[in-house]
């Protein structure tokens, strides 16, 4: 359980970053963070991590102070996945998925046989084993991120921290992606996520944060914080949250839609219809 | 089949310790003096076991004083440099970094510079060298520390801001120089050999370079996390800060002792780590073993070239530029894939 109270950060005193921010995160969460680029989204994700020095506040996990604990330990609690970039080097993807064991090892020690099939398990689990040799500079972007997924498992910490885990992927990724951190939750982690889409908020989160110039606007769940009103307030700029039936399983989802024209979104009405066999009813 | 890096890691170390010991005894035979292998084996076992001396006596001076240093010396320096080269690549993130980076060799060459317009000694020249090789250093860290937050980009910077007052102090004392005497010592100087390296020198330099390679061996496994990127490596349990000032200390360590006996040796730090890469893989662990008997190997070999080349001897550290460079447009063509 990561509670964090009364957060701030500043680089200047007059202007602060991070405002007397609030959250709890439990065992089975995901949580979605939702704002505008620059709103200090990545901020917040730095102090958390001990990366950027909070100013005041309070961060802990099950009631130990994380400001207070070193980095080794810290890393046992809580776990980064980065967005993927490159290596400088040509690593192979098991070798970046070994790196999550550092924590774990004696000093001057070496990754035992252990470290290892722990290395692989995380592979296997997210189902990447079959790559574990490719180099990681010669993945492609969904590939690079769930390694760095597996690289989070191999290091064992209850929670998440991922920096926009579902940016620059494509649709079949970011279901991936989003699927893998569903199935995470459920076997217990917890797991904090940045995004810019805020449809991601309904496919698997329970728990959405909309911050916006350093605050926290609202937080509660998914249906409760993201309306048309919520969101056209935090991107200042016309959404519409709207539900749309999907044919043929006749389920119902929420869809938020980014408005271009301010007539358009007075009367909306439109009838769309992707592809012919999954035709899409938005209401 | 494709030649992989990562496999056969234990095979290939032992062929290369294989190749490194070779080469080693065959050292002995390059030189003015020619002398056979059984008689090289007679005079080094005559050190620990009585054997019947049947050889001129000169040839013990040859083999024990003359041969012995320069060749125990150029593997020493030239493994230090790579494992050193080897540590800053992996923590600086960055290939293109050599040992020098934050100034080391600047502040030796102005510290031995300093020491020869003063008709230093050779023991007085090397103090010198090594002091100030660890003055710029640590003027370099102490500016990225003060000034940059101690990040990495900023010691980068500031490593280049030191070595260029080095350099610009190093030419005020060439211009003040002695034209007869004092200025080609210090052009020679600067252009490296093996040749001044006598057994003491061994000695002296052994157990800081022990001492080195034992620590960043110790903490190889930190070291290559830092590959990730400074804060990727933090959230994954490595204590950053004192893993950087162990490398940059060590490897500062190492390379003033190799460039004050020495002098400036160019390239062997930034391309054996390169040449070691592709036999067994980027990481660090297995990197750092691997450039040491690759880098030693490597300046073995062209020291012997040197020294085998009749009635000139060649600056060491023009020839390992010369050598150096093309590798390294080689490497480039073949790994570009890697880096991009």
């Amino acid at each position: 359980m990561l509670t964090v109270k009364g957060l701030s950060y500043y680089y200047r005193p007059d202007q602060m970053i991070l405002k007397d921010i609030s959250l709890a995160l439990a065992s089975q969460d995901i949580l979605c963070l939702l704002g505008p680029n620059g709103t200090g989204k990545t901020t917040l994700l730095r102090c958390l991590l001990s990366l950027n020095k909070m100013k005041s506040g309070s961060i802990e996990i099950d009631g130990c102070d994380l400001t207070k604990l070193s980095a080794r330990k810290r890393a046992k609690m809580m776990a980064y996945v980065p967005q993927a970039t490159m290596m400088a080097f040509p690593y192979e993807a098991r070798e970046v998925v070994l790196m999550g064991r550092v924590t774990h090892l004696a000093t001057g020690g070496r990754p035992t046989n252990k470290d290892r099939e722990l290395a692989d398990e995380a592979m296997e689990r997210l189902g990447i084993l079959h790559m574990s040799r490719h180099l990681f500079n010669e993945m492609s972007g969904g590939e690079k991120q769930m390694v760095l997924v597996a690289r989070a498992l191999a290091q064992q910490a209850g929670i998440m921290i991922m920096d926009e885990p579902t940016a620059n992927l494509d649709y079949s990724n970011q279901v991936k992606i989003l699927r893998v951190i569903k199935v995470l939750a459920e076997q217990g982690y917890s797991i904090l996520m940045t995004s810019h889409f805020p449809d991601h908020a309904f496919l698997g989160c329970n728990k959405v944060v909309l911050m916006r110039d350093g605050l926290f606007m609202a937080q509660g769940s998914p249906d409760d914080v993201v309306t048309s009103e919520n969101l056209s307030k935090l991107y200042a700029t016309s959404v519409c949250v709207t539900t749309a039936t999907l044919y043929p399983r006749d389920e119902i989802t929420k869809v938020c839609i980014p408005i271009m024209s301010e007539l358009v979104q007075l009367k909306l009405n439109i009838e769309t219809s992707v592809g012919e066999s999954t035709p899409t009813e938005v209401e | 089949m494709r030649f992989n890096s990562n496999d056969h890691f234990v095979v290939k170390i032992i062929a290369l310790v294989c190749f490194t010991i070779t080469l080693f005894l065959a050292s002995f035979l390059v030189g003015r003096f020619a002398i056979s292998p059984l008689t090289v084996l007679k005079i080094i076992l005559s050190k620990f076991i009585a054997i019947p001396q049947d050889w001129d006596t000169t040839l013990n001076l040859v083999v024990l004083q003359v041969r012995l240093p320069r060749i125990v010396l150029g593997i020493l320096v030239g493994g230090a440099l790579s494992v050193s080269g080897a540590a800053y690549q992996t923590l600086f993130k960055n290939p293109m970094v050599s040992p020098d980076i934050l100034g080391v060799s600047a502040g030796a060459a102005f510290g031995a510079a300093l020491a020869m317009i003063n008709n230093g000694n050779w023991w007085q020249i090397q103090l010198l060298a090594f002091v100030f090789g660890i003055v710029a250093v640590a003027a370099a860290y102490t500016i990225a520390y003060v000034f940059g937050g101690n990040t990495i980009t900023v010691l980068i910077l500031a490593g280049i801001v030191v070595s260029s007052l080095f350099q610009s102090l190093l030419s005020i004392v060439k211009t003040l120089a002695d034209t007869n005497n004092a200025l080609p010592t210090i052009t020679y100087w600067l252009m490296g050999s093996l040749g001044k390296g006598k057994n003491e020198d061994v000695l002296i330099m052994l157990p800081t370079l022990a001492l080195s390679l034992c620590l960043i061996y110790i903490l190889r496994s930190q070291i290559n996390v830092l590959a990730a990127g400074e804060d990727e490596a933090r959230t994954m349990g490595v204590n950053v800060p004192l893993v950087k000032l162990v490398v940059v200390v060590c490897s500062t360590l190492m390379t003033v002792s190799a460039i004050s006996v020495c002098g400036i040796v160019g390239w062997v730090g930034m391309v054996v780590p390169h040449i070691a890469r592709m036999l067994t893989g980027a990481s660090f662990s297995k990197l750092a073993v691997t450039s040491f008997f690759i880098g030693g190997a490597f300046l073995l070999l062209i020291d012997n070239v040197i020294r085998g080349i009749e009635g000139v001897e060649l600056p060491l550290g023009v020839l390992t530029a010369l050598v150096g460079t093309p590798v390294f447009v080689l490497l480039l063509s073949r790994v570009k894939k890697g880096w991009s």
